[in-house]
């Protein structure tokens, strides 16, 4: 049965229009859970007055930053000063669009769970936050500000290191699974619960550990967060931009958080498969089945966020030198010896 | 569906490379050719080449051309300064290029019996597939280039290095 052109466009449409509008309220609470957790890390309140416990704050900071008035300055470069913004926030929106969120379920032969299922799904997201480096990038360059080509330049060198160990620290857990389909990632560490995922039946807890750093590094995040140290360059490489223009690479940074949490969640930790496997038997009806994968999902990828507001909350900045060392002179060599070591694995196993 | 695809694509790359000449200012030069890239990249996946196309953007899109912006950011370079240009490149420059492009069109009108054609859309690589080319069938080339590149790399580092 060939499923219609419209249908399959109405609700390709739908499905894009309802994870945009959950993406970005989770961008807008996790911003809100930052706030009150880094907060509580300090031992104060975070924001507590807008709405009960503070809950209503994303919607008046979001109201604020859209009235606000949106400065040009003079003596930027404007095409790019205007385009950088958006390219930043689009790279951010598009990488979400490969992930599986639950269990493969058809409506009319359309997948609920998930935009697109590509056969190269891995390498699709890492080649949209390559180029997401280009929002950053031309961002400090165009605003004809020193601080924020400081931080533009910073940022580049520091994704291009790191993009490096990132790659590589996936190729374990690419080669244990032996596609590049994020589904069959996932498949494949359902079978016995915890004890068949990547970070632990498969072995890849080193992988993880280098995912994990190289992933506070891509999102500019501290430790690692010279680009926009604020004691040293004002903002970085967001200085001259404000009101709307600055909510977008304010969205963009928490939407590639969660984006990342994603995908650890996907390679590491199992994606949507429930942490006891077949221990608990099945219970309630298909709803209950259906949305119980994207419960599990959605839980393991909050521990990221919750992982990534303590380590901000925790460590103190890299120095610069630092921070290069660390990624090429430690993190690469062991991914690399990940790798060979995973093969041998994979081989021996295999014999 | 795929043709309409393949023609808004081969026309950005068209477009892209044509801007890419035309711009006065080098970083407008080289988001141009990021365009160029990426749109090689789609045309790559509408043969069926899903890793090339990947490959394309991370490594030529993502990472060589971010180190072209990047240095032209840290030397801030200015516009380009107009000049006429050398009277050789008119007089030899464009007749030789009109040649070249109908010599080579010639040459495919003449040989189109015999060149095959390539079917758009509608394939699936595994990555057993791929590793079986790469680190089977294609090793040596493959392992080759590596060194290449490893060569290059290495008189970089000596052509950087200070004397002491």
């Amino acid at each position: 049965m060939e499923v219609s052109i419209w249908i399959f466009l109405l609700l390709s449409v739908l499905k894009v229009a309802v994870v945009t509008v959950i993406l970005l309220t989770a961008v807008a609470y996790t911003v809100l859970l930052e706030r009150k957790l880094v907060g509580r890390i300090q031992n104060r309140w975070g924001p507590s007055r807008v709405g009960p416990f503070g809950m209503m704050q994303p919607l008046a900071d979001g109201l604020k930053l859209f009235l606000k008035e949106d400065l040009l300055p003079t003596n930027v470069y404007r095409p790019l000063y205007i385009l950088a913004p958006l390219i930043a926030l689009a790279c951010a929106l598009i990488s979400i669009s490969v992930i599986p969120f639950g269990k493969e379920l058809y409506v009319k032969r359309v997948d609920l769970f998930q935009i697109a299922d590509v056969n190269i799904g891995l390498l699709v997201i890492l080649g949209i936050t390559s180029i997401g480096v280009y929002g950053i990038a031309l961002s400090g360059w165009s605003s004809n500000n020193k601080y924020s080509l400081l931080g533009a330049l910073r940022a580049s060198a520091q994704l291009i290191s790191y993009e490096l160990a990132l790659g590589l620290s996936v190729v374990g857990v690419v080669l244990r699974t032996g596609s590049l389909r994020l589904r069959d990632i996932v498949d494949i560490q359902a079978t016995h619960g915890l004890l068949s995922w990547n970070v632990f039946g498969g072995l890849q807890f080193v992988a993880f550990f280098i995912y994990l750093m190289a992933a506070y590094a891509e999102t500019n995040r501290a430790p690692f967060d010279l680009p926009e140290a604020e004691s040293e360059l004002t903002a970085g490489y967001h200085t001259e931009y404000s009101s709307m223009k600055f909510a977008m690479f304010f969205m963009a940074e928490y939407a590639n958080m969660i984006t990342v949490g994603c995908v650890a969640t996907l390679l590491f930790l199992g994606g949507w498969s429930s942490p006891f496997g077949d221990l608990i038997p099945a219970w309630g009806g298909p709803v209950v089945q259906a949305l119980l994968p994207v419960f599990w999902f959605v839980s393991k990828v909050f521990f990221f966020l919750f992982l990534y507001i303590w380590v901000r909350g925790t460590l103190p900045r890299f120095r610069y030198d630092q921070l290069m060392g660390f990624g090429w002179k430690f993190l690469l060599p062991l991914a690399i010896a990940n790798i060979i070591a995973t093969s041998l694995w994979l081989a021996f196993r295999a014999a | 569906m795929y043709l309409v695809l393949f023609l808004i694509f081969g026309g950005l790359c068209v477009a892209g490379a044509l801007n890419l000449l035309l711009q006065h200012h080098p970083i407008n030069s080289a988001l141009s050719l990021i365009v160029v890239m990426t749109s090689l990249a789609v045309l790559y996946l509408l043969l069926g080449a899903e890793f090339l196309a990947a490959a394309q953007v991370i490594v030529y899109s993502g990472a060589i051309m971010v180190l072209f912006t990047f240095v032209i950011m840290l030397l801030n370079a200015g516009v380009e300064e107009r000049t006429h240009g050398s009277k050789a490149a008119y007089i030899v420059g464009f007749p030789g290029a009109a040649a070249l492009l109908g010599i080579l069109v010639y040459i495919f009108l003449k040989q189109k019996d015999h060149l095959g054609g390539a079917k758009l859309g509608g394939y699936l690589v595994t990555t057993h597939d791929l590793s079986s080319v790469l680190f089977r069938d294609l090793l040596l080339p493959f392992e080759v280039t590596s060194v290449l590149i490893l060569v290059a790399i290495l008189g970089a580092v000596a052509l950087a290095r200070k004397e002491h």
